[in-house]
């Protein structure tokens, strides 16, 4: 019997050791990405300087007289992300509701397995999409000389967030308990009041959680807003062609050499802490849901 | 604390891996080097090229460190690399230490919609237009419509050439910077009032191709000089001192005839003989 235990002792110890290896190897590469990310990002930041960097507004990476200003891919980052949040967000928002509350049988099935394969299409797809369905249209329709703008981003990102923010907050509207809704309807109010009033503000943290993990999804697009962005390094506007922090590392990486990679690696610090910051809000948001509960 | 140390001896013997494979001497002792230094825009060219060779002479390996035209004349004229790559011509006095031999031509295709009655561009008009001094396609004897310029990345090779044959350097007002020659196409193909520029070997029919100056690019038009808008890859090697074996075998093969598909698959225009 003894012989036996230690027989199932041994394998079992090994597989303990592999998986706490496996927990580690997350840890390490994320203390490998931020250790490479700093030390490769910031000597570029000292040459240029930290206010030329992060507030100039002209790059001219290629330039005689070279320029490193990053405003402009901060501001057309945050302003992109922003507006796919402004037209993702309600739009994910009521299908969740449709799916969690209104729908039946097979429609819920329907249109829960389109919101699957949504989130399962690659980026590159949406970009060529939108490369050729909506910039030519958004040149068309808002008479336009060319369509590839912020505006074309905005589009194509608010529907690449769309799975994420639909199933987290369908997962927070379900979690809603019944007794609250019956209870707004048995006081006489409809559905649509009883949606509005009663279970949305009950799912508040969570549907919070689905806009914060959307704006991580679209700050982080790199592939889909190159290809409808036209990635010229101007201020942005809703109707110019305009470049994100993303696309300025991807579009420019292949062939840096010198001061200007050493920039592009800068640019990814930057991009890194600013979805560190979207991650710290998302943790404090989940917490402060718990703890309400 | 325990947990921190585990972490950071993992991570530390992962480097120290990292550093042995690094160190190892898995390449043949008797292997020859060549090595090339000089134009991104060569990068390429030198890359088929370099390919076809060392599949048929695998105890030779080349090297290319991608720095620009000038690093890359200032390299072997110091003796630091076998053959210099640059994308223009020898000035006089690097040509006095120096020899030059043009490898092949890099023909800039200029493109627009089918659409667009403008079929021919002066060098002048292409750099106004480049340059937003023209912004309207009447100005240039096409319909009343806005121009809209495409290009590519700032670190592409034929963007440094376009800009350099237009005398356009840092100074034009692209409306979509774009990453590959493919997407130019695409671009200029879905958008009436679009022109662009690309290495002629990508064009395709989905975009009208504009002849510069009267003349129309083709592989002929381009190998005698009639058609502008192209520029010389060239190897430049030192005047005092004789190739390593290695090295000369390289270049007679990339001047050969039968470098001249590899040179074409790279998009690039083969010397005329």
């Amino acid at each position: 019997m003894k012989n036996l235990k230690k027989s199932i002792d041994v394998p079992e110890k090994a597989m303990n050791a592999v998986f706490a290896l496996c927990g580690f190897l997350a840890v390490a590469f994320v203390l490998v990405i931020t250790v490479f990310l700093v030390i490769s990002g910031i000597p570029a930041i000292g040459k240029i300087g930290i206010t030329d960097f992060l507030f100039g507004t002209t790059w001219a990476s290629t330039a005689a007289q070279p320029q490193y200003g990053i405003l402009p891919f901060i501001l057309t980052s945050v302003l992109g992300t922003a507006g796919a949040i402004v037209i993702g967000v309600p739009i994910g928002l009521m299908c969740a509701v449709y799916l969690a509350k209104m729908s039946v049988g097979k429609s819920t099935a329907v249109v829960r397995t389109a919101v699957d394969l949504l989130s399962g299409i690659p980026s590159v797809v949406y970009g060529l999409l939108g490369m050729i369905i909506i910039v030519p249209l958004v040149r068309e329709i808002f008479d336009l000389p060319d369509g590839a703008n912020l505006f074309s981003a905005i589009i194509v990102l608010a529907v690449m967030i769309l799975p994420s923010v639909i199933s987290v907050s369908e997962t927070a509207i379900k979690a809603v308990p019944k007794e609250y809704e019956e209870a707004s309807l048995a006081l006489g109010a409809t559905k649509t009041e009883t949606v509005f009033k009663v279970v949305l503000p009950a799912a508040k943290s969570g549907i919070l959680t689905a806009v914060v993990l959307g704006i991580g999804r679209a700050i982080g697009e790199a592939m889909a807003v190159m290809m409808v962005a036209g990635n010229v390094a101007n201020m942005p506007k809703l109707f110019q062609s305009v470049r994100f922090l993303t696309t300025a590392v991807a579009s420019e990486m292949s062939y840096s050499s010198g001061l200007q990679r050493q920039a592009l690696f800068s640019i990814a610090l930057v991009l890194f802490v600013f979805i560190m910051i979207i991650n710290l809000i998302l943790n404090f948001v989940v917490k402060r849901g718990d703890s309400n509960e | 604390m325990k947990k921190f140390i585990t972490t950071l001896l993992a991570v530390g013997i992962s480097a120290a891996l990292a550093g042995c494979g690094g160190t190892s001497p898995t390449e043949n002792v008797t292997a020859q080097t060549v090595s090339t230094d000089g134009s991104t825009s060569m990068e390429k060219v030198i890359g088929y090229l370099s390919e076809a060779y060392m599949s048929e002479n695998s105890g030779t390996k080349i090297t290319y460190n991608p720095t620009g035209s000038g690093a890359g004349i200032q390299a072997v004229s110091e003796g630091r690399c076998d053959i210099g790559l640059s994308s223009r011509d020898l000035k006089p006095e690097e040509a006095e230490t120096l020899d030059s031999e043009v490898i092949a031509i890099d023909g800039i295709a200029m493109i627009v919609n089918p659409q667009n009655p403008v079929s021919d561009l002066t060098i002048e008009q292409i750099g106004k237009l480049y340059k937003g001094e023209i912004v309207n396609w009447s100005e240039v004897g096409g319909s009343d419509a806005p121009v809209v310029l495409i290009g590519r990345e700032a670190a592409s090779g034929t963007r440094d050439g376009f800009e350099s044959i237009t005398e356009t350097e840092d100074a034009c007002k692209y409306t979509q910077e774009l990453t590959s020659t493919g997407d130019v196409v695409q671009t200029v193909s879905s958008n009436p009032n679009a022109i662009g520029y690309a290495s002629l070997a990508s064009v395709k029919d989905s975009v009208k191709l504009l002849s510069v100056e009267g003349v129309t690019p083709t592989t002929e038009t381009i190998q005698n000089g009639t058609y502008k808008i192209q520029r010389n890859f060239v190897f430049v090697t030192p005047k005092n001192k004789e190739l390593s074996e290695a090295a000369q075998s390289f270049m007679d093969y990339a001047l050969s005839v039968a470098a001249d598909e590899m040179i074409e698959k790279a998009g690039a225009v083969p010397v005329k003989r």
